[in-house]
């Protein structure tokens, strides 16, 4: 293992270093890399239902799958501001849109799992079934209001608004990721089971929590 | 004559002879016409001709005998995972259905002493030690006694029954249990005039258990059933599956199974049943009694509050993309125990 190092190559760490370093999150790989990781969910999902390796019941594993993952990325989206803070990068605004779109794909692949595979896409019995229980009625409108926020995603929606009712507008996030987190609750009640509720809980409150500190601290 | 796993040899006898299986063939109960047999090529051919007769060559008084007989003289293909617990076709409840995999019946449990996740229950069971194992029966009864779980296997011959599970969550199987009617150890012990519910306690022991510290249910889980519920033949004292002893994860060594009510009324591991005067507080009544009610028998009428019992998954089935099956008054055995509920409001007493 005797390294053959050239004289030289010392110092081009040094040469490197000092020099502010172009953040990785402003490369333009940057984007597509996390569209990537954010799309794995999908990819998995979808090959496991084809597959036949999402164990005995399929459907309740996607079902259940999708919700998992719309929960996780309004928590990923909304924690995109606080750490913009905390690490002083202010470049990760940029990837804001695409996180809060991909919450909304999983969102539409939940919502669609529920009324393809256990309504068999009868809109009637749907539109019988959601009212019916406060738990479904919790998380189809936590879905409802998600929808005016994926339609008035793209920078024309925001300039036709106006950035004021814009932002005014997307605060229906925060009532989101309420009903969504009340919904998985309601859910889990079934089996008193509220360890990973608990957990969600925890972070939720952390994130909206540290966005009232600031309303109080700029007030 | 042992599997691999378990180092008990079980030394069963079974009476397979054709008259004493022929006691139950007046119970039918086919709910499901036979055009939606299935036919496995495991089994042995005579059986397969049989069945062929069955699903229509011929005409249907032929074709119901045909049935019948094929019913009563085959066995299930064994998996070979556990020590073998053969039993004599029964016709008691006996359905038609495709039977579910067992590897599907053995992976996706509700058995909330080793975890709550469906999953859980086939990784973590495997520490439950089903010797020395003892079932207490006391009570209002004149001949109480401790049973060694090896003499109760004993107790009465061992059959073979296909029944259909359905998990009040909204699933279902079709499993091939093995065990005998609980009403063989209720006369034997012969209840009091007291004597008006069954009580069946579990094991609830956190050594073995990882998840009976958890405050999911009140342990140890406790079920319970109405005397003549208990004596109905259709109840069956449960010792094995697809003809090998229960793996632990299906309720090892001794459960119950009632095909008729949701799969939570059938207590499995249990140690002890207990006859008494009161309705027995069961444990999901204790934990949600808006929610589950003492008889919880299978009615699509009555829904849960949070979701619709009016359709159902068949596990290992169904594709992932078809519609849910309709669910069946009482399971499918409303011919045969109806009339225990009959007079009754299903909607109060859920």
């Amino acid at each position: 293992m005797s390294a053959v190092l050239k004289p030289g190559a010392s110092t081009i760490v040094s040469a490197r270093s000092p020099a502010r370093a172009k953040p990785a999150l402003l490369h333009p790989v940057a984007k597509p890399l996390l569209f990537m990781l954010c799309v794995l969910p999908f990819v998995w999902l979808f090959y496991g239902a084809f597959a036949n390796t999402l164990g005995a019941n399929p459907a309740e594993a996607l079902i259940r799958s999708t919700g998992d993952w719309t929960l996780r990325f309004l928590c990923i989206t909304l924690a995109v501001t606080p750490l913009r803070q905390w690490t002083k990068q202010p470049s990760l605004a940029r990837f804001r849109r695409m996180l809060g779109l991909f919450a909304f794909l999983y969102v539409v692949l939940h919502f669609l799992s529920y009324a393809w595979l256990d309504m068999g896409f009868d809109l009637a019995t749907i539109a019988h079934d959601i009212p019916k229980r406060p738990f479904a009625l919790v998380g189809f409108t936590a879905f409802v209001l998600m929808i005016p926020l994926a339609v008035t995603s793209f920078n024309r929606a925001i300039k036709a608004l106006g950035a004021k009712r814009w932002k005014a507008l997307h605060k229906l996030v925060y009532a989101t990721v309420l009903l969504g987190l009340l919904h998985f609750f309601w859910m889990k009640a079934a089996k008193n089971n509220f360890g990973e509720v608990a957990i969600y809980a925890v972070v939720i409150a952390f994130l909206l929590g540290w966005r009232i500190q600031q309303r109080l601290r700029s007030a | 004559m042992s599997g691999h796993g378990t180092g008990s040899t079980l030394a069963v006898q079974t009476d397979t002879r054709p008259e004493n299986a022929m006691h139950f063939l007046k119970d039918r109960g086919f709910a499901i016409p036979s055009s939606e047999v299935t036919p496995r090529d495991v089994y042995e051919g005579r059986r397969h001709l049989l069945k062929l007769l069955a699903m229509g060559a011929a005409g249907a008084t032929l074709s119901a005998w045909a049935a019948r007989v094929a019913l009563a003289q085959s066995t299930t293909a064994r998996p070979n995972k556990l020590a073998a617990l053969p039993g004599s076709h029964s016709s008691v409840g006996g359905t038609m259905e495709k039977l579910t995999p067992y590897q599907d019946v053995t992976t996706y449990n509700n058995f909330y002493e080793f975890g709550t996740d469906k999953s859980d229950p086939g990784r973590n069971a495997h520490t439950l030690k089903t010797r020395p194992w003892t079932i207490a029966v006391e009570g209002e009864v004149k001949k109480p006694k401790v049973y060694d779980i090896d003499e109760l296997i004993k107790l009465a011959p061992m059959e073979e029954r296909i029944y259909r599970l359905r998990c009040v969550e909204g699933w279902s199987m079709v499993v091939p249990w093995v065990g005998y009617s609980m009403s063989e150890l209720i006369k034997r012990v012969e209840p009091t005039g007291q004597a008006k519910y069954v009580e069946f306690v579990t094991l609830a022991d956190p050594k073995t258990m990882p998840y009976v510290g958890s405050r999911v249910l009140e342990w140890p889980y406790v079920e319970g059933l109405r005397m003549d519920e208990a004596m109905h033949p259709l109840a069956l004292l449960t010792f094995g599956l697809y003809g090998e002893i229960l793996p632990n994860q299906n309720g090892a060594p001794v459960r119950a199974v009632l095909p008729w009510k949701y799969g939570f009324k059938s207590g499995k591991s249990i140690v002890k049943i207990r006859f008494v005067e009161k309705e027995p507080r069961t444990s999901w009544v204790k934990a949600n009694s808006g929610e589950y009610g003492f008889y919880s028998n299978v009615n699509p009428k009555v829904d849960h509050p949070r979701w619709s019992q009016a359709t159902e998954r068949r596990i290992g089935e169904d594709g992932i993309f078809q519609k849910k099956r309709p669910t069946l008054m009482f399971n499918g055995y409303e011919s045969q125990v109806g009339q225990l509920y009959a007079g009754m409001d299903l909607a109060k007493y859920f």
